[in-house]
């Protein structure tokens, strides 16, 4: 068990030491080889559960966090979870053995590039491996954060910081959602553990919070996977490094949504909402994705815009195959299964093909220092290689054999096509809209690709317009896409090796209703002449004519006006939003600190005594109280005197010390209760915070001399007569409730369970240890901002003064 | 900060070293009598203060060369580190534990896990509290 988190929380642990590693040994060594061996131990383990998993088998862990309120970090390891865990290793490898090549050892700072790789890593296993809903929520947004530090990691640029931050709040927006779509799972189920959510899904489906539940869900799924309208901030994020782009946005991070999508399948699959939601926003991605990377020069906004037209046809797949659920296992389910088990597969499929023809940009444009491709043409004479990867990596896209994107395109369109036989949900009359939709898109898809490779590498090679030298990438930085292409190829001619052990598990978690049979799921490349079949064929053959002319259809297609773009929505919306925001904040946020309290203790008075008289809690009884004893009396009366004395003087100096003595007379209480600890830390307090109130004093103006009185003001005297009141009344009606039985027996025996005979420090260190944690750790923060505010504004002022 | 006060550097010279006596005794004691951490770490804390307002902030800072905010940062993960050591051996995080060992001089001593975290504890106080000190005071 330890082992298996040793191993997930392996990118955390190592992002610990690679500062020092960088630090220490950069000069010599690459910092990229000590990171590369965190994905390489996590794949090689990862590896190791493909026997037992694909027996059927599955694996929970526990590691025991807060067990007293149930928050755990469960871990489950079944196919799906399996089939991601292996992307993110995987492919973490290869892009790492590629940024390796790619990030100067000298330029850059890779010490801040790999903490937030291993961050993202970390955060994307836990996120794939949780079980605990509120668990899974905190890697994924872990994993925004880490996206936001990757995409700004180029923060000079102001594009790079944009772009950081229109993912961010996108993305976290969809977030929220979704934590409040797993609220309303967890109320309906009354469990934090999906599999167990899973297994109470007749009382969840007749719940009034089912649809809720689910839109709020899907939002979060849909703005992670970039599905229309959210597309818009994937073609921004790449402003980040080419690796990001080939990790974080095109292979891991942005299917996680699909991973959501598939893994909560089993809740809400079978409803007509899910359904059309699903297929529909699906495959709008994709017509949306395809045409709009027609538009595109910059390769890499290309790519962008393809990764969100493929995202689409992935979760189209996985709302057709919802289907499965709805019917059961029976004939129609099974043909649905096939749908499910598309998305399973091309999912795979993306991710070699894609995260190999972003490695190609990033070549293309270490190499030549162009990304655009008016400015290229011609580079097949010159980056050989380079032309055989995006060959096979664009062909594969495009759904060309023998590549592994033929096969999960030809079942794409089997699924989409099985559609128009649909009775359920009202298929049976738009059903055709579906297959052609995906026929259109598929066209769109054929022909960027076509426009990826040949207006890149064909034609003829114009060094002039280009500013360096151009040659073929080492081997390093061939590397990786090279696997990555043997996988698009060895797919192809073995799919059913990688079915059986890898996508039939991942496809039983997804469907875990269905019987599910190997022998009946065999990936083929030939089927006979049917439908598919036919429909590839038109695709490359309107493609090609498409392509053909496109010199004719594509400038006016290029101009098509950025003011009707989402984007352009986007970025007109955010600064209104702001602007009103700042005008609505600024009406009651004065600055003043004065009307900050009046605000505080405003609304402390309408909460505690509003409730106090709403809920009839105004009970006391003065049985149980000590007598009050004549010392008590003098020592309330030195109080007294001490804050009149705060009021009415005029002297600050004298004001400081009067409120010292209120200070040390409440400890004097303290030590009357018998409570020497809090006597003791009332007056350490005391005297801390009046050095505290001498040093600040230094900065405050000096009381004018003219002014004897400061004006009375009658809306502060009804505040500090109705703060007294309100603390007296609920200090006097606390004592006058029995709710529930006291604690103070459990506190008691503190010196069998801690060892400790002091029972508030065993309180403090053990019993909420917890608190004690977070509350140093406030603390210590808060000190680190006054260091920062005072020595920044100092800062500043020495800077005013030498200009 | 740049007072030449006889009398105070006189007293504080002889004070600080009670207070800092003081403030381990509050430390050690904290298990079984009233002390601990926070007041261990507050008290300490004053005493530093003392020093800084009778000798300066330059005089004490060439005597003792701590930075105050790495000695906070420091305490915290002390703190952090008991926490996560518990995960090590299988426990929840943040479960401490306690026992007793025949020591040489001391005899029958209880060691406690909670002495390790209340040690962060002491020190995120000393830091935290000597930084705001210091940080308000170097600002004119």
């Amino acid at each position: 068990m330890a082992i298996f988190y040793l191993f997930i929380f392996l990118p955390f642990l190592s992002a610990i030491l690679v500062p020092f590693l960088y630090k220490y040994f950069n000069r010599l060594v690459h910092t990229g080889w000590f990171v590369l061996l965190a994905p390489l131990f996590i794949l090689i383990y990862l590896l190791q559960y493909i026997p037992s998993i694909s027996a059927g088998e599955t694996y929970q862990y526990t590691l025991s966090w807060i067990p007293s309120f149930g928050i755990n970090i469960v871990s489950y390891v079944d196919g799906l979870s399996l089939l991601f865990g292996l992307l993110i290793s995987g492919v973490g490898v290869l892009v790492i053995v590629y940024s390796i090549f790619y990030m100067s050892k000298t330029r850059e700072a890779l010490h801040q590039f790999y903490v937030y790789l291993l961050l993202f890593m970390g955060a994307m296993l836990g996120l794939v491996f949780s079980d605990h809903l509120l668990v899974l929520y905190g890697f994924w947004e872990l994993t925004s954060v880490s996206s936001f530090l990757l995409i700004a990691y180029w923060y000079e640029r102001k594009s790079s910081r944009q772009g950081a931050l229109k993912a961010m709040l996108i993305t976290v927006i969809g977030g929220f959602g979704m934590l409040a779509g797993f609220i309303m799972l967890i109320m309906m189920a009354d469990t934090y553990s999906i599999r167990e959510i899973i297994a109470q899904v007749d009382v969840i489906q007749n719940h009034a919070l089912f649809i809720p539940a689910m839109l709020c869900i899907l939002l979060g799924a849909f703005t992670k996977s970039a599905q229309f309208p959210f597309s818009i901030w994937l073609p921004d994020a790449m402003e980040a490094p080419t690796p990001v782009s080939a990790y974080l946005h095109s292979a891991t991070m942005v299917k996680a949504g699909i991973y959501l999508v598939a893994r909560t399948t089993p809740i809400f699959g079978g409803s007509s909402v899910w359904f059309w939601l699903v297929t529909g926003v699906g495959i709008i991605t994709l017509l949306y994705g395809s045409l709009s990377a027609l538009r595109m020069t910059d390769l890499k906004a290309l790519l962008a815009y393809s990764t969100i037209s493929q995202l689409g046809l992935i979760m189209s797949l996985l709302g057709v195959g919802s289907l499965a659920v709805y019917f059961g296992p029976s004939e129609n389910g099974n043909l649905f299964t096939v749908a499910t088990f598309a998305a399973l597969f091309h999912l795979f499929n993306h991710s070699t093909f894609k995260g190999s023809l972003f490695m190609v940009v990033g070549i293309i444009d270490h190499e030549t220092g162009k990304r655009d491709i008016r400015y290229l043409s011609g580079l097949m004479q010159v980056l050989p290689v380079t032309f055989t990867i995006a060959m096979i990596g664009a062909f594969s896209m495009a759904g060309l054999p023998p590549f592994n994107g033929f096969l999960s395109k030809e079942m794409f369109f089997a699924a989409m096509t099985e559609l128009t036989h649909v009775s359920a949900f009202g298929l049976d009359r738009i059903g055709l809209i579906f297959p052609v939709i995906a026929w259109i898109a598929s066209v769109f898809t054929f022909v960027y690709c076509m426009i990826f490779v040949f207006k890149t590498f064909g034609g003829k090679f114009n060094p002039e317009k280009l500013t360096r030298k151009v040659h073929e990438a080492s081997f390093g930085m061939l590397f990786a896409p090279i696997v990555l292409c043997l996988l698009v190829v060895l797919t192809f001619f073995f799919p059913n090796v990688l079915g059986k052990y890898i996508l039939i598990p991942a496809l039983t978690s997804v469907l875990p209703m269905m019987a599910i049979s190997s022998s009946e799921l065999k990936i083929s490349a030939w089927h006979g002449i049917n439908t598919e079949l036919l429909m590839t064929i038109g695709v490359v053959a309107l493609g090609f004519l498409l392509f053909k002319t496109a010199k004719r259809w594509i400038r006016p297609f290029r101009n098509y006006p950025q003011t009707l773009t989402l984007n352009h929505l986007f970025n007109k919306a955010l600064p209104s939003m702001e602007k009103g925001a700042s005008s609505l904040t600024n009406r009651y946020m004065t600055g003043s600190l004065r009307h900050y309290l009046s605000y505080i203790f405003a609304f402390f008075v309408m909460l505690l005594l509003g409730s106090l008289l709403l809920n009839y809690g105004l009970k006391f009884d003065f049985s149980n109280d000590a007598s009050i004893t004549l010392f008590d009396i003098g020592v309330v009366l030195v109080m007294l005197i001490a804050a009149l004395t705060v009021l009415l003087t005029n002297h600050r100096v004298v004001a400081i010390v009067a409120l010292g003595a209120v200070g040390y007379m409440v400890s004097m209480f303290f030590v009357i209760f018998r409570a020497p600890d809090i006597a003791l830390t009332q007056m350490v307090v005391e005297t801390v915070t009046t050095v505290l109130f001498l040093l600040c004093f230094y900065h405050l103006p000096k009381l004018k001399k003219d002014i004897e009185r400061i004006p009375f003001k009658l809306n502060n005297l009804i505040i500090s007569i109705s703060v007294g009141l309100t603390v007296t009344l609920l200090a006097l009606s606390a004592n006058g409730h029995k709710l529930f039985e006291p604690i103070t027996g459990f506190f008691e025996r503190a010196y069998e369970l801690a060892g400790a005979k002091n029972i508030v420090n065993a309180i403090l260190v053990d019993f909420r240890g917890f608190d004690t944690m977070l509350e140093i750790s406030v603390l210590t923060i808060a000190g680190l901002g006054v260091y920062i505010l005072i020595h920044q504004r100092s800062k500043r002022r020495k800077h005013d003064e030498t200009e | 900060m740049k007072p030449n006060n006889v009398i105070l550097q006189t007293v504080t010279r002889v004070a600080v070293f009670i207070i800092f006596t003081f403030s381990i005794y509050l430390f050690m004691s904290g298990h079984h009598q009233p002390g601990g951490g926070f007041i261990g770490g507050l008290s300490t804390a004053a005493a530093i203060v003392l020093l800084y307002l009778s000798f300066g902030i330059e005089k004490v800072r060439e005597n003792i060369p701590v930075d105050f905010k790495k000695l906070a940062a420091v305490g915290v993960f002390i703190a952090i580190g008991t926490g996560l050591a518990s995960i090590v051996f299988g426990q929840p995080f943040l479960t401490q534990t306690f026992g007793h060992v025949d020591l040489p001089i001391f005899g029958d001593t209880e060691l406690a896990s909670a002495m390790v975290f209340d040690t962060g504890v002491a020190l995120a106080v000393i830091g935290t509290a000597v930084n705001i000190i210091l940080s308000i005071s170097e600002d004119r």
